[in-house]
């Protein structure tokens, strides 16, 4: 009986989209542990903005320097000297996986579509330039913006939807959110949403069919269980953090890949809060932290300081604008602008303590501990810092005024990270500027760098703006934390690219699994 | 029997009526966001601008009782919405899921009330003996233990000690079909669990009943008779003894959907169950209502069912009652 009860609800329910059949040897298939999942598979909706897609492709993708490379174009834009129009020549021959070819035509609807108001598309502001794309023939696009954005190309990395199919059905909830079709090196087999991803290696992949033939995300948000399930064979590679990534240091199958990322850890020093908003504080509190210790002890050295957005050593970064450590300086600065230590040792001026409370994500153990070391770090100093653990539902009402322990980054362009972060025009704008920074020098600045395609003077522009944030830090930077992976050891060609704070399907050493090579 | 049952449904109704709209009001009080939580990690960084349009192309800025008149109408033609979390329409969500679901269930109930009956009989037959006293205080602790905890538990010892059992999913991770023997293996631990939770309510309920009916008249006139032990047990003991046992089948309807929840969510099983707690956390209105339709619909049906095998059972007790 319960044998005819499994077969009747197998055979009534098997997973749409299963393929028939065939599963690869060991060596050309991968399975990796991975901590978050998309939201959506939708290029419409989202999903492969920044590359990396597998199932997709954009016109252009970063390599592994993030160097922009053609992809579905035939070579990098044409930009016309005033820097608002960018001509696109597509690759011939390709098609999508449902054999259709790919034609201009597509990256119409994809860019119009993902502009319409009633896609329910939440990174549709990163196009906001963007005025009008239109098809020149089969093979050329032409983009037009509303103002000189130095930094469209790198947006062009936005995966392309096929429009014979997706345009077909309700952008929003139609079959292609979840079953995708695209020019990618990978095809889509299965989706369980909570539990993994499934692709198959599409062999009429116009950059050549991957040598990895079926490749499997596992969704496990646990870091612990991830451990354990790469432990026990069931995975072949995992995101983990730096404690858990040390117990396969010595296991001489397995390979530890530590990416450098953009991803920083901040305090955000509100405008609007008497004791954050002022100047002498905030650069008394950027002194006053160690960030050194913070590497070492909460990251366990897998990061660096950070003193703005721009990760050190990052060719944007400007130099000279690192901050030691240095308590006497923080306290030479708030007795110089009047702040006096009271009886409790917490500063006073004109009657008001120095003291504000820091918000955390509940549940977020990086960031508690963030919280904590900078509370301690304050304290120091004669500030007194109360931390909170509470959910955005808490915390977002309360951002005008309260300090909150942040995260963030974008790699590519100074602009991504930089105009959202400190555009005084954007504070408060949902979870954009939300120190509510405003400084005049440096929203000229960040227009200056974004409306010009020149070099030198964007390198000028980005150099004023961390040059402002390190005069009036309404943000205290702390840390940029490095993303490590362990896998097996039985593929060549594996190296990561610099990550965003969001590490999920794209990122990792799989960022290109399809140029993995087996072991011999 | 049928008077009874046309009863039932017309009652029923306005209790479907006052849960749906019951889900929506507690949805649209608790403090979660459903844009926040369609946007996902995107919200973050998106504009207001972007943020509003989200929220008018959900809906989801609309009065509380003008989204469950639409919703409540749509569903009576037939329409249940779409998912926002799920990114599709509900009914395919459902359908996808649904089959899972009662294949976890209906494998737990049916280990349940085998077991339960069989090891009830058993012991009820020599109350005090070894048997009864080892398995009763087991049941008295399983009874105590929550579900998520014993899932815990099995997954620690089959799955990581001994190797044995897969943890959880539906297939092997690195597989992407559905064969029968990976869903027969990976049904193995969550059905025992989730099984296992309900087996002390129908060993006890059993235990108590068929000792009681072995002193009852019928039984004492029927050894007397010099019928056989088996006889006097099988037809005359065990029916009387068996009729609480048909109420537990209906009432402990609830108790399976609220353990499939804790149940499905530690095993990662695609069932509904673990999709209503996603839906709860992302105040995901349709797919909220229409489970939680499904799950009270399903409380309604198993009292139905337990009255109406009662009354086929025991005919004192009727249709009418």
């Amino acid at each position: 009986m319960a044998t005819g009860v499994l077969a009747l609800v197998t055979a009534a329910c098997s997973n749409p989209g299963a393929p028939a059949g065939g599963s690869g040897g060991p060596k050309d298939s991968a399975v990796v542990g991975i901590a978050y999942e998309p939201e959506t598979l939708s290029p419409l909706l989202g999903y492969g903005k920044d590359g990396n897609s597998k199932i997709f492709d954009g016109l252009l993708a970063f390599d592994a320097d993030m160097k922009l490379e053609p992809a579905l174009a035939s070579k990098l834009p044409q930009v016309s000297a005033d820097g608002l129009t960018y001509t696109y020549t597509l690759r011939h021959g390709v098609t999508f996986s449902d054999g259709v070819p790919f034609t201009a035509k597509d990256v119409v609807f994809t860019y119009r579509t993902i502009l319409d108001p009633k896609t329910n598309n939440a990174s549709r502001t990163e196009l906001d330039a963007l005025a009008s794309v239109r098809a020149v023939g089969d093979d050329t696009v032409v983009f037009t913006l509303k103002y000189p954005y130095a930094p469209f190309a790198e947006r062009t990395v936005q995966a392309i939807a096929p429009e014979h199919v997706a345009a077909r059905q309700d952008v929003n909830t139609g079959a292609f959110t979840t079953r995708p079709i695209g020019t990618g090196p990978y095809v889509l087999t299965g989706w369980s949403k909570g539990e993994k991803l499934t692709f198959k290696a599409n062999p009429a992949y116009w950059d050549g069919a991957p040598a990895v033939k079926r490749f499997t995300m596992a969704i496990v948000k646990d870091d612990d269980v991830r451990a354990t399930r790469l432990r026990a064979g069931d995975l072949d590679g995992a995101v983990l953090p730096p404690n858990l990534a040390a117990g396969f240091a010595h296991d001489p199958a397995k390979k530890t890949y530590k990416a450098t990322t953009y991803d920083y850890r901040t305090v955000t020093l509100p405008t609007h809060h008497r004791v954050t908003g002022d100047t002498a504080v905030r650069r008394a509190l950027d002194l006053a932290v160690d960030r050194q210790t913070m590497v070492d002890k909460i990251l366990e050295g897998a990061g660096k300081p950070a003193y703005g957005p721009v990760p050190t050593g990052n060719p944007w970064f400007a130099e000279g604008t690192e901050r030691r450590h240095d308590l006497a300086g923080a306290q030479k600065i708030l007795d110089e602008a009047g702040w006096k230590p009271g009886p409790d040792g917490v500063r006073v001026k004109d009657g008001a303590r120095a003291a504000f409370p820091l918000w955390y994500l509940s549940g977020d153990k990086l960031r508690q501990d963030h919280a904590l070391a900078y509370a301690s770090d304050a304290k120091k100093a004669g500030i007194d810092v109360t931390t909170q653990a509470g959910t955005w539902e808490v915390i977002e009402p309360r951002m005008k005024t309260d300090a909150v322990l942040a995260g963030g980054g974008s790699p590519g362009d100074p602009d991504f990270d930089q105009y959202p972060l400190l555009k005084s025009s954007l504070a408060g704008d949902g979870f954009n500027n939300m120190a509510w920074y405003d400084n005049e020098t440096v929203d000229r600045a960040l227009e200056d760098g974004r409306r010009t395609n020149d070099p030198a003077e964007r390198r000028a522009a980005y150099d004023t703006v961390q040059r402002e944030l390190a005069k009036n830090p309404g943000y205290t930077f702390l840390t940029h934390i490095d993303h490590l992976y362990v896998v097996n050891d039985r593929w060549d060609g594996l190296n990561t690219q610099v990550e965003p704070h969001d590490h999920g399907l794209a990122s990792g050493p799989w960022w290109n699994v399809e140029n993995w090579k087996p072991k011999s | 029997m049928a008077r009874m049952t046309g009863r039932r449904a017309l009652a029923a109704l306005p209790v479907l009526l006052v849960v749906t709209f019951a889900v929506f009001a507690v949805a649209a009080a608790s403090p979660f966001d459903p844009v926040k939580a369609y946007a996902g990690t995107a919200g973050l960084t998106a504009s207001q601008e972007n943020l509003d349009q989200l929220r008018a192309n959900l809906g989801a800025d609309r009065p509380l009782l003008a989204r469950w008149w639409e919703w409540l109408t749509a569903a009576l033609t037939g329409d249940l919405g779409d998912s926002s979390v799920m990114r599709r329409p509900v009914a395919d969500v459902i359908g996808e899921r649904l089959g899972w679901s009662v294949l976890l269930a209906a494998t737990a109930f049916l280990i349940a009330i085998a077991l339960g009956t069989l090891l009830g009989v058993l012991a009820g037959r020599r109350r005090g003996g070894l048997l009864d006293r080892a398995v009763s205080s087991a049941a008295y602790t399983l009874e105590a233990a929550p579900a998520f905890w014993l899932g815990l538990l099995a997954i620690w010892f089959f799955a990581l000690r001994l190797g044995a059992l897969p943890a959880g999913g539906l297939t092997d991770t690195a597989s992407d079909t559905v064969t029968a023997g990976q869903v027969a293996r990976h049904l193995v631990l969550p059905a025992l669990v989730l099984g296992l939770t309900q087996l002390p309510w129908f060993f006890l309920y059993v235990r108590q009943g068929v000792g009681d009916a072995l002193d009852e008249d019928p039984v004492r006139g029927a050894r007397a008779r010099g019928l056989r032990e088996r006889t006097v047990l099988t037809g005359h003991a065990l029916r009387s003894g068996m009729l609480p046992m048909l109420t537990l089948v209906g009432s402990r309807v609830p108790e399976l959907i609220t353990g499939a929840l804790l149940v499905e969510t530690v095993f990662s099983w695609p069932g509904i169950a673990a999709a209503t707690v996603t839906a709860a956390t992302a105040v995901d209105f349709p797919l909220l209502a229409a489970l939680t339709v499904l799950a009270t619909a399903a409380v309604l049906l198993g009292n139905l069912l337990s009255d109406l095998l009662y009354g086929l059972a025991d005919p004192r007790a009727g249709f009418d009652g």
